[in-house]
């Protein structure tokens, strides 16, 4: 099964990507995921994760179809 | 209840106005909190050309859905109305607007409050400031309750 995986702000200048896809099994961390598509920089400290455009803390159980972002802390207002 | 992203510059005054003037609660509501936050020409020292905001289009209108849901069950709330710039934003320009009216002052100034301290601490967007020398990220925002 596949998700989407997209890369907002500072996270994209890491990545060095905006998007991807990757295969997802059962129990892949988020630094997996994050391996598996970048291959330049190891998986960052301070990341923020949405899974479907909400918040998650943790490790997800993911879905096939399902959207993961990872970004920085937010600087809006 | 209004919220927009606005991907060209705004005036605010002129969009409180018109927002107020297609009220059916005219009567109803005895104050009205705005916040207006308004882009700098410096930051942490440096001096400041430009910035661009960017966020995640989906994510960011359904964040600010949800923030304004829950400031509409905290308190009673008659109308707020919430646009934020995204794009290239000059010095002096608008880049976020909340109002929101109520009957009596306290629960206009704790709502407002507690939406623009919820916006600036989880909804997503992210700046990026150009210098003279160069661009930054900007790596997160100040505490709203520190400098009191």
């Amino acid at each position: 099964m596949s998700i989407k995986v997209k890369f907002f702000a500072r996270m994209r200048d890491e990545a060095g990507i905006d998007s991807g896809e990757v295969e997802y099994v059962d129990s892949l961390s988020l630094e997996a995921i994050w391996t598996q598509l970048v291959k330049e920089s190891s998986y960052p400290e301070s990341v923020m994760v949405a899974v479907n455009m909400e918040y998650i803390s943790g490790e997800p159980t993911l879905k096939d179809g399902d959207e993961i972002a990872f970004f920085p802390p937010v600087t809006g207002g | 209840m209004l919220i927009e992203i606005r991907e060209e510059a705004f005036d605010v005054f002129g969009a409180l106005e018109r927002y107020q003037s297609d009220f059916e609660h005219k009567g109803k509501f005895g104050a009205t909190a705005s916040f207006i936050g308004t882009m700098r020409d410096f930051n942490e020292g440096d001096n400041v050309k430009s910035m661009t905001l960017e966020y995640y289009p989906g994510m960011t209108e359904k964040h600010l859905q949800k923030i304004c849901d829950e400031a509409y069950q905290r308190w009673s709330i008659i109308d707020l109305l919430l646009l934020h710039r995204v794009g290239k934003v000059n010095i002096g320009e608008p880049i976020v607007l909340v109002s929101i009216w109520t009957a009596h002052r306290g629960d206009a100034f704790d709502a407002c409050r507690f939406v623009m301290e919820d916006l600036k601490s989880k909804a997503p967007f992210w700046k990026k400031e150009e210098l003279s020398d160069g661009e930054r990220w900007v790596e997160s925002n100040t505490s709203g309750y520190s400098e009191k």
